[in-house]
């Protein structure tokens, strides 16, 4: 069955829902339906972005409790006033202070590496937790009651049933949003920061960024949520906005598999269930003491993270793979291209560089310069210092002392990100490729900085003619490199060698004027090595400069202009491929300690 | 393209690998290599970045998973256990080192001999003053933290931590890297001087010819796979093994032509 | 305030501190061993005051149970390698040895006559009784992913949390307990009536730092436990397993958990959920020593039992916003001063 009768057998099975199913029934889609919604937040945060929080439950809190604060405070501050008219309007102003509040904790805590930050979320959730139950405002730990219905249209919605429609559309539409936004140029950048920032910084997207705006995102989803749940309950009290809840709702989105948009449903579905389920059965075995069901879901939650931590998803098989992505049409228009630089003008520079670690010196007074229309290749031991200078010329790494001129310009401070913006690309000795997006995924991240619409054209589905040049170019490289039929495949499927052939394409497609390449031949056949040496000579023939490491001397030889020859952080020869070859130094330098 | 097989019959087995391989996800680091160290031989791997040469290492020494078989000293092992072969004589001083580095040197080396204290073995202050002879720098700096050596005094307290354990076969992973020239002297006269004292030593170097100098048989991986092996003199003036590591071929010379 | 009350807020402060800062170092050493961030330590502190205040009330507790079980699981599992592995057959004894151990306790905690135990006994079969259930807990949640990525790590302690916590209120049941103090009498120093039980958690706290200290710096196996920390590689090939250091640092955080447990029960009523917020506490110390330092972790722990006693005075329904909040400025702060690193996972 193709995926789009499922869906739309899916929707009208929820349509009909409220008019066949018991109450109770109702009230447990209402509830699945709510959940969903923080937890697609959650499938954005932790399983694409790869950060944890524990603190959403306290995000829907925050859009529950302004709702119900504004709707049935007695005194509202006269510029509050206008809120109180309707919930319609009390979502906006949820809304309005659930990304205030989220521009901060993230401003806070999105800089923090590894542990810190879901240590961070639960903190800031328990703290939050905490004022609910403790504000006089709100009620304190008794809440607040009496809530108006919304309305929509003309029509209450004062009944679960008729609230079933409308958090089912709100999901619906977030899952779209989701949908549309992964599957874009923002997108590419987002799903980049799960073990790629370092690449997608030199690809120029400003990762930071990026985590914020997946961070908010999340947060208005449960904003929204806590405001669906507010107006369905009619009633709110801290309880099921405490870290308890915020557990659950990682829970449900690890069940769900976590990096999956139906993964969110799937999970808040069955652990929703599940709840229902041991909270009938399991008194008959153990008492009526309370909450025994989480003995069963902690132990659950191991086993699955023993045996699938990829979540039930993925065992569902391609049913919910999502639509594969679109080729790009043909007819795309060509992306504006960086003006041409003159053969021979100096790119790059470098003087005196060093760089300590400790009181290791990995760099030392290294000089280097590369002019236009030029391969220069850099050779030495391992250990001498080759990628240590690729990072510091890229602004990777900053050099300790020294300093480096890129087209004129200075690059002291400048990050990797401005690097690239300048106009310098690179690929990685460790190939940096991201495992589950397709080549030409992979490809187009390179091309981030010549596209432009953001995440609202992209949720909104607006992006699409820029995303087809964007796609259509990387198409155009990946052509160019000898991968044009395997743009569909899964990147991490490709052979070593074409992993760094596709970390080329990437680099290219960020039309750069300097070409950074890492070791671009090891792992080649040499069919590959002559296809490769061919398309760099006709990129230097275009104007392009070319620095590359490569410890494969028949290819080296057969291309490049010049050599550095490093050892020790330092350059030991320099000269014409012949000159360096038969250079003394190089040989004892290659084949190690001539008289011991 | 291969020598002779069984070329140095002197001497009883050590270590014998058979087909061992390693594969990171689809890709095969290492491919069915199978080699054999003799008791008190110096046998080195050479090869080239990325030929698979730690790997080869790892694997026998049980950090990395492996398809084949590891025979140490006598025992079959399908899946190495780094525990067992640490406990059974087989030590590995690592490329990265693996120092303890805000553990004074004194404790690194203590720690190494671990598993002889669990068993009881608790001679390891004599253990202890022949490290100290072998290094005296190490005796020197024995209170300081190991992170405040240098390089070359980081290489020997790795390799007088592996020898604590008091191994039967030690295997060395890139030990000149990074060091200057006379280190390297020093650190390759030391290998030497180790066989002397019953030590045998698995060798992987980039360093091709200062390892094919003190070595008694080498093997040269290339792309994860055996490439050739004989006696460490007949390869050290192999043209292959030149050409292998500088290029500079008549084949280079006429593919330049072309 | 006058200097009555601030010498008494103080008094419960430091009280409160030490214990946290004994967690903080638990927390802090599981952390760098293992890489899990024990967020059930709190359990260990329930399970120790509720099964203490089970054993004085005369009651033979139902955790013995839970003892069995899982010593009972292990086994099996240990049975099931060593059928896949031929040549181990060392371990199967090993697992009847603990079976026979947990059999033991079943047969001790239903026999003796264990509200008439003196106190000390009855305080060693809390430990013996809850203290296995740390290296158990690691055998059969942690160990089979040691090496999986820190998020999958932080999960599944969340999880046995999770599991825990439901299962103290199965085996404790709601009620809150409070155990008899070990000793009546208090100390006249000067203006200051200092209270035993305070004297007792001080000394006892500072005798458990002190053994770490001596433990960590003076023998073989204390700074294996620290070498694993500093390198876990390096560690493996000097022939310390991972398995072996993950279950004895867990040994020590169930040993620091129940002990403190059984040191807090004579002055705060636990209840079978409260440990979450009191290693939340540890975990805020431990934050300030930025996940590394064992000093800087414990007096963060210190004064953030200070800094709950004083607001408890000040602004007593925002004590726990204010304890929780107090992390932000220290998490801001990390997040300036670290540099920027790539994840590997």
């Amino acid at each position: 069955m193709k995926p789009r009768y499922l869906i739309l057998g899916l929707i009208a099975l929820l349509g009909l829902a409220p008019l066949v199913l018991a109450p109770y029934y109702v009230t447990l889609l209402n509830y699945i339906g709510l959940y969903a919604l923080v937890v697609l937040g959650l499938v954005l945060l932790t399983g694409v972005g790869g950060m944890t929080s524990f603190g959403q439950a306290a995000f829907v809190g925050l859009g529950a409790y302004t709702t119900a604060w504004l709707t049935t405070a007695e005194q509202l501050p006269t510029w509050l006033q206008w809120a109180s008219a309707s919930p319609w309007l009390t979502l906006l102003v949820g809304v309005a202070l659930t990304v205030t509040v989220a521009l901060m904790l993230g401003a806070l805590t999105l800089r923090l590496s590894g542990h810190y930050l879901p240590l961070g979320t639960i903190a800031w959730g328990l703290s939050l937790y905490y004022l609910f139950g403790t504000l006089e405002p709100l009620g304190g730990h008794t809440g607040v009651g009496g809530l108006p219905a919304i309305s929509l249209g003309g029509i209450s919605l004062d009944q679960g049933e008729k609230m079933f429609y409308l958090i089912w559309l709100v999901l619906g539409a977030a899952m779209l949003i989701t949908h549309n936004l992964l599957d874009s140029r923002e997108g590419r950048a987002i799903r980049a920061l799960k073990g790629g920032q370092l690449m997608a910084e030199s690809m120029g997207v400003n990762t930071f960024r990026s985590k914020m705006v997946i961070f908010v995102i999340a947060a208005l989803f449960a904003a929204v949520s806590g405001w669906l749940y507010a107006h369905t309950q009619r009633f709110v009290n801290p309880t099921p906005f405490g870290l308890g809840m915020g557990i659950d709702y990682l829970f449900m989105a690890l069940i769900g598999g976590v990096a999956s948009i139906w993964g969110a449903l799937l999970g808040a579905g069955i652990l929703t269930v599940l709840k229902e389920w041991l909270q009938d059965w399991l008194p008959h075995l153990l008492g009526d003491g309370g909450n025994y069901e989480t003995i069963v879901f902690g132990i659950l939650i191991v086993l699955l993270m023993h045996c699938a931590p990829g979540g039930l998803t993925p065992w569902l098989g391609k049913w919910f793979k999502g639509r594969t992505r679109t080729a790009p049409l043909p007819q795309a228009q060509a992306l504006p291209r960086r003006a041409a630089v003159e053969h021979g003008t100096r790119i790059l520079q470098a003087n005196q560089v060093t760089k300590r670690y400790g009181g290791l010196v990995a760099n030392n007074q290294m000089n280097l310069h590369i002019d236009a229309g030029e391969i220069l290749a850099l050779i030495g031991p391992n250990g001498a210092g080759k990628s240590t200078l690729f990072n510091l010329l890229s602004g990777v790494d900053r050099p300790t002392s020294g300093d480096i001129h890129f087209k004129g310009l200075p690059l002291n401070g400048k990050t990797s990100r401005h690097v690239a913006r300048l106009g310098m690309s690179r690929t990685f000795q460790h190939v940096k490729l991201l495992p589950g997006m397709s080549v030409l995924e992979n490809a187009a991240l390179g091309a981030h900085l010549r596209g432009h619409q953001g995440v609202i054209a992209a949720s909104l589905n607006l992006d699409r003619a820029e995303e087809q040049q964007l796609l259509a170019e990387a198409r155009y490289q990946l052509e160019r490199v000898g991968l044009g039929d395997a743009l569909q495949e899964d990147a991490a499927s490709l052979a070593l060698g074409q992993q760094r052939i596709l970390e080329i394409a990437r680099a290219l497609c960020a039309d750069p004027c300097l070409l950074l390449l890492d070791e671009p031949a090891a792992g080649l056949r040499l069919q590959e090595k002559q296809a490769l040496t061919a398309l760099l000579k006709r990129l230097r023939a275009e104007g392009m400069a070319i620095l590359l490491v490569e410890h494969d001397m028949d290819f080296v030889m057969g291309l490049v202009d010049r050599v550095v020859v490093m050892e020790f952080g330092q350059p030991i020869a320099q000269g014409l491929p012949e000159e360096v070859q038969n250079n003394p130094a190089v040989l004892e330098a290659y084949l190690g300690g001539a008289d011991a | 393209m291969n020598m002779p097989m069984e070329p140095c019959n002197a001497g009883t087995t050590l270590l014998q690998i058979d087909n061992l391989s390693v594969a990171y996800g689809k890709v095969e680091a290492l491919s069915n290599a199978s080699l054999r160290v003799g008791e008190g031989q110096i046998v080195t791997v050479i090869g080239p970045n990325g030929a698979g040469k730690t790997t080869l290492l790892s694997a026998i020494m049980g950090v990395l998973g492996s398809r084949g078989q590891v025979n140490f000293d006598g025992t079959l092992q399908s899946v190495p256990e780094v525990e067992v072969m640490v406990g059974r004589g087989l030590g590995l001083v690592p490329e990265k080192r693996e120092l303890f580095t805000s553990m004074s040197v004194a404790d690194n080396l203590l720690l190494g001999a671990f598993q002889r204290h669990r068993r009881g073995e608790r001679d390891h202050g004599q253990t202890l003053k022949q490290v100290y002879d072998l290094f005296p720098r190490l005796w020197e700096r024995r209170e300081q933290l190991a992170a405040t050596l240098s390089g070359g005094e980081r290489q020997m307290l790795a390799v007088g931590r592996a020898l604590m354990a008091k191994p039967r076969l030690l295997m060395l992973d890139e030990p000149s890297l990074g060091l200057a020239p006379l280190v390297t002297r020093e650190i390759f006269r030391i290998i030497s001087s180790l066989r002397e004292q019953g030590v045998s030593i698995l060798l992987v170097e980039q360093n091709a010819r200062a390892a094919l100098r003190v070595a008694d048989y080498a093997y040269v991986l290339e792309t994860g796979q055996i490439a050739m092996h004989g006696p460490a003199r007949q390869l050290a003036d192999d043209p292959r093994v030149i050409e292998a590591y500088l290029g500079l071929s008549s084949k280079h010379q006429e593919m330049l032509a072309s | 305030m006058n200097a009555q009350i601030a010498l008494l807020l103080g008094q419960d402060g430091i009280t409160n501190g030490a214990i946290y800062a004994l967690l903080a170092l638990s927390i802090l050493l599981v952390f760098t061993v293992t890489r899990i961030l024990l967020i059930p330590q709190g359990e260990f502190v329930t399970y120790g005051a509720l099964t203490m205040a089970s054993l004085q009330a005369g009651q033979p507790t139902a955790l013995v149970w839970l003892l069995l079980a899982l010593t009972l699981l292990d086994g099996a599992l240990d049975l099931l390698a060593s059928i896949r592995r031929p040549h181990a057959w060392r371990l199967p004894r090993k697992s009847l040895v603990k079976i026979a151990y947990a059999a033991a306790m079943v047969g001790l905690v239903n026999n003796l006559p264990l509200a008439q135990l003196p106190m000390a006994l009855q305080a060693l079969l809390t430990l013996a009784l809850v203290v296995p259930l740390g290296p158990l807990i690691y055998r059969l949640a942690f160990q089979p992913i040691a090496s999986a990525s820190s998020l999958v790590l932080l999960i599944v302690s969340i999880a046995v949390h999770v599991s825990l916590v439901g299962m103290g209120l199965l085996l404790f049941g709601p009620e809150g307990a409070r155990t008899r103090p070990f000793s009546e009498q208090g100390l006249e120093l000067g203006p200051v009536a200092l209270n035993s039980q305070t004297l007792w958690i001080i000394a006892a706290s500072l005798g458990l730092i002190i053994g770490l200290f001596v433990f960590f710096e003076r023998t073989l196996y204390g700074k294996a436990l620290r070498a694993t920390a500093v390198n876990r590689m390096g560690a493996r090939l000097m022939g310390i397993s991972p398995e072996m250091a993950g279950k004895s640092t867990f040994v020590l955080a169930a040993l620091i958990g129940t002990l403190s447990g059984i040191l807090i029960a004579p002055i705060t009523t636990l209840y079978f959920d409260s440990g979450f917020i009191i290693s939340l506490k540890g975990f805020v110390g431990a934050i300030m020593g930025g996940l590394v330092s064992y000093p800087v972790a414990a007096l963060g722990a210190l004064a953030v039992g200070l800094i709950e006693a004083f607001s408890m005075f000040w602004a007593s329904a925002y004590k726990e916003v204010i304890v929780f909040t107090l992390i932000i400025p220290f998490l801001l702060w990390r997040s300036l001063t670290s540099r920027h690193v790539e994840e590997h996972e």
